[in-house]
């Protein structure tokens, strides 16, 4: 990334009868042409609108665009519960291979054997590192995956004629995304409180759980980063009352190798393969978010589904007639799970415990460096592979409530000077100033103690020189845009400058 | 270890600082009985040239056949250059935009995207994406009913694609929507049947597709009026290609226009990722799911681009957010910007016009074999249509032989087994159309 602010729109470098495409003169003669469609149905609003560039223009354009962006490969990007680790090349190069992408999905299974077998290998792979029965591949991101493991709750309920469970218990820390899918779902959020030290509060559990408790959403470690250690006492509990356990996948990784939500009582979950299977987050997706669940539970699961049949040697897509529905027309977001499976291959059962155990020390490593500097409220166990601070420390600036108060908003955009991503902020909501540190297992310790050391500077800088904070950051592509003036003059689309 | 950098030197240094013998002193809390106790139970680390030799070899177990289908699924061609911007480290490699100084490059395609699709679709709004077609179009029955406050009901046209009504069954069953589906009267949606539900007066939205499963483009003059003098709202499901030459969802009066814009040069990739598309009348702005980028200045005064009305989200609103939905598709935005800036106004009208040419050459020559009969004669289409198969093997006999033989003989038609919906592109050749006629004539 540099620093100069590349800032033309595609449509302003149109010129009209320009052309950046080139197809073969039509091989099909007169006879039909797309006029002789009927008038009525016929577009006739311009398009004239869409750009028009020769294919160097847009090379260009593009190429000049992602300069004023910042990738994993660019630099740390220690996004709190995002798991930006490196995504690697030969996962894109497989998933490129022209027999994969150039499968039509109405293909029938005699003809798509190689893509229904990785599948079934994946969804196998899945299933042993979740410590679950059997996975379903098809859910396109994690939310999806939330909405349809709690289809699958809700499916699993009605299916035992058992229809006032709609209340779904979910952690006041948990993602936004639980709440919202639950709300998707039809289900009621009740909020569960945590303890001073940022675990389940159990107590608290204990007076919500009743038999219209559908189940319980939790993600372990929890958004602070931190092993809740009650919960096998949790799915007990839970699990008494009749509900199900539903375990968010987005913080899988320290697990890897380690320890498995099937083995803490999980009935259901889901894993975000963009986070910790290493397929490129791509700005926003596409994602996957594979959804697993215990034996017992596998007849519940979205069609379709793939099957391996003995009998004939071949991988079946098959419909389950009890399965919850379909959630998606085929089998996914296919071309990111042959990047998953590649992953996994390339880790294998050694590699899924070295990255889960390698991103703990890193997580660890920079919380003791810096919590001198940085308001650390939970310091008695170690973190898993994130932590959060509350802001700066009283002496640095933090606490305060006067004009020398510096926010974690003012330390993410002083660290985007420094060439490092912010981490997450004001997440999760128990803290007022959050900063949620993820440095994941590819971070090289030279880059941790760089972090660290600007870290430290900012530190200083927000004691000694805070306007340097308040109008950070200096050195991006642009500064500070204007929140409020995007809601207020809103403009989602371009529209050229009218001739004067 | 693949990917980790740490030395046994770096480790112990590490662990020094952090004041712990031993890297399990971290998992110290963990409940030993929840620690396994073996490796799991995958295989072994694999070197690329191991990784490359196995996936290669399930690559291989694929056979790839010329499609003449769609459902869908649109073969039609990638130019170059998009996969090799869209690969760019600096693109793929990001995360959701939420830092805007250093995310221009992310918030500046979407905006393009946005506004693109916008203009394609006729509408004001185009969000950042949805998921997928299928999940666009029951993301935009969920903000129907919604927008509507009360109303728990709504109308979808059994002339979209089955799969998208499923799912769209699934998420209404689950939200406590009532879907009623409207039939079809010789391929077409039921006009009257829409008409006589909407008296009811407890009807959200309506949702047709255009064109429809049967490739036939459906007339929609009147439906919005009738629609919204109903209290309710209209949504149009599009193939997003055709919509350079038919009439779009804005001209018809829709206030929804949902669909997939995989048809936009995204490869096939055995149904995913394709990119949904949801675009609005203004009104509905604060009812839509999902990201929408925004121009604004920043402190220079300069134009620059942020994540906006986060209001509408799960972050920012939880429960009572209008979706669930976080990461979608992301880079297909991108990808799609790109195609539609290499073809332009022109470009896509000779795509569809070439794909109507092919599509219609192969139908003719269809039905002069004797063997196919059209299921709904004389309807209008763009580069899909639906045919009778007459001849004594049956449907899924001829479709096995031509697979093959090489081709994805169409698909079949839900609820007609013994028809087939067909469909061509620019990508299809007089001389695959010659060899798939002689086959089938065998």
């Amino acid at each position: 990334m540099n620093s100069t602010h590349y800032s033309p729109l595609i449509f302003e470098l149109s010129r009209p009868g320009r052309k950046g495409y080139s197809l073969p003169a039509s091989p099909w003669g007169d006879a039909f042409s797309v006029d002789g469609l009927p008038q009525t149905l016929k577009r006739t609003a311009p398009l004239s609108l869409l750009p028009e560039a020769d294919e160097l223009t847009v090379a260009r354009h593009y190429t000049n665009m992602s300069n004023n962006n910042f990738g994993v490969d660019t630099g740390f990007y220690p996004l709190g519960s995002c798991t930006m680790k490196y995504n690697p090349k030969i996962n894109e190069e497989l998933a490129a291979l022209p027999a994969f992408t150039e499968l039509h999905p109405a293909q029938d299974d005699d003809c798509s054997q190689g893509s229904l077998r990785l599948y079934d290998e994946l969804q196998k792979a899945l299933s042993e590192i979740g410590g679950m029965s059997r996975f379903t591949l098809n859910p396109y991101a994690g939310a999806h995956g939330e909405l349809t493991g709690l289809m699958l709750i809700r499916a699993y309920h009605l299916d035992r004629g058992d229809t006032k469970r709609t209340k779904i218990l979910i952690p006041d820390t948990a993602h936004g995304t639980n709440p919202a899918s639950a709300a998707v779902c039809g289900l009621q959020v009740v909020e569960v409180k945590s303890t001073p030290q940022g675990t389940v509060d159990l107590d608290s559990l204990s007076e919500l759980l009743g038999d219209d408790v559908a189940g319980m959403m939790m993600t372990n470690p929890n958004t602070l980063g931190l092993f809740e250690t009650q919960i096998p006492a949790i799915s007990k509990m839970v699990h008494a009352c009749g509900g199900l356990m539903y375990y968010d996948g987005a913080n899988l990784n320290p697990c890897l190798g380690v320890c498995r939500p099937g083995d803490m009582g999980f009935d259901v979950m889901h894993i975000n393969l963009h986070k910790t299977f290493s397929t490129p987050h791509g700005g926003g997706g596409p994602g996957a978010g594979p959804v697993g669940v215990r034996a017992g539970l596998e007849c519940y699961l979205p069609n379709p589904q793939v099957e391996f049949d003995a009998a004939t040697g071949l991988y079946r897509q098959v419909f389950n007639p009890k399965g919850l529905g379909q959630i998606t027309p085929h089998l996914g977001n296919f071309a990111i799970l042959i990047r998953a499976y590649a992953y996994i291959l390339s880790l294998g059962s050694e590699g899924m415990a070295e990255a889960g155990t390698m991103a703990v020390l890193n997580a660890n490593y920079i919380r003791e460096r810096l919590k001198d500097f940085y308001d650390l409220p939970i310091d008695d166990v170690p973190c898993k592979h994130e932590f959060v601070f509350d802001g700066l420390r009283e002496e640095y600036g933090g606490a305060h409530h006067d004009a020398s108060h510096i926010r974690t908003l003012e330390v993410a955009k002083r660290l985007l000077d420094f060439g490092f991503h912010a981490p997450t902020i004001y997440f999760p909501l128990l803290y007022h100033e959050a900063m949620m540190i993820e440095p994941t297992e590819t971070e090289s310790l030279e880059t941790l103690d760089r972090f660290i050391e600007v870290m430290k500077q900012i530190a200083k800088e927000a004691h000694d020189t805070p306007e340097l904070l308040h109008t950070a950051p200096h050195t991006t592509p642009v500064r500070l845009p204007d929140d409020v003036k995007a809601v207020k003059d809103a403009k989602f689309t371009y529209t050229p400058p009218q001739p004067q | 270890m693949k990917y980790i950098p740490h030395t046994t030197e770096d480790i112990r240094q590490m662990l020094a600082v952090i004041g712990v013998d031993k890297v399990e002193d971290l998992y110290a809390e963990v409940p030993e009985e929840l620690k396994l106790k073996q490796p799991l139970g995958i295989p072994s680390a694999q070197s690329e040239i191991e990784v490359r030799r196995i996936v290669g070899e399930m690559a291989a177990q694929n056979k790839v056949l010329v499609p003449f289908a769609g459902a869908g699924s649109y073969d039609h061609y990638t130019p170059s250059l998009i996969p090799y911007i869209t690969s760019r480290s600096e693109f793929s490699t990001s995360y959701t935009p939420y830092q805007a100084e250093i995310s221009q490059g992310t918030l500046a395609y979407i905006f393009e995207y946005q506004t693109m699709m916008a203009r394609l679709t006729g509408m004001d709004i185009s969000n950042a994406s949805m998921y997928d077609g299928a999940t666009a179009t029951a993301e935009a029955m969920l903000m129907m009913v919604a927008a509507s406050k009360r109303r728990k009901k709504v109308l979808v046209s059994s002339t979209l694609l089955p799969e998208v009504r499923q799912v769209v069954q699934t998420y209404a069953h689950y939200h406590g929507v009532e879907v009623h589906v409207i039939g079809h009267q010789d391929g077409v949606t039921d006009r009257a049947e829409i008409t006589a539900a909407l008296s009811g007066g407890d009807v959200a939205g309506v949702i047709v597709a255009q064109p429809n499963r049967f490739g036939i483009v459906e007339d929609l003059t009147g439906l919005a009026d009738e629609v919204h003098a109903a209290g309710a709202l209209l949504a149009v499901n599009a193939v997003a290609s055709t919509l350079a030459v038919l009439r779009s969802p804005g001209e018809w009066g829709a206030d929804i226009a949902c669909g997939d814009a995989q048809s936009l040069g995204l490869p096939l990739n055995f149904g995913g990722p394709y990119i949904g598309y949801m675009c609005v009348k203004k009104a509905l702005v604060r009812k839509m799911p999902g990201r929408l980028v925004g121009e604004t200045t920043d402190a220079d005064g300069r134009r620059c681009f942020v994540l906006t009305m986060q209001a509408r989200e799960q972050h920012i609103r939880r429960e009572k957010a209008t979706s669930n939905i976080c990461t979608a598709q992301g880079i297909m935005c991108l990808w799609v910007a790109i195609y539609l800036s290499l073809m332009g106004p022109e470009g896509l009208k000779e795509v569809n016009d070439q794909s109507y040419a092919a599509a219609h050459s192969l139908h003719d020559a269809l039905v002069n074999t004797g063997l196919f009969a059209e299921a709904f004669p004389g309807k209008p289409f763009v580069n899909e249509f639906t045919l009778r198969f007459l001849g004594e093997e049956g449907v899924p006999a001829l479709r096995q032989r031509m697979a093959k033989a090489g081709f994805l003989a169409g698909v079949v038609t839900e609820g007609e087994p013994d028809c087939i919906t067909f469909a061509a592109t620019e990508r299809r050749t007089p001389d695959e159309v010659q060899r798939f006629l002689r086959l089938i004539q065998q």
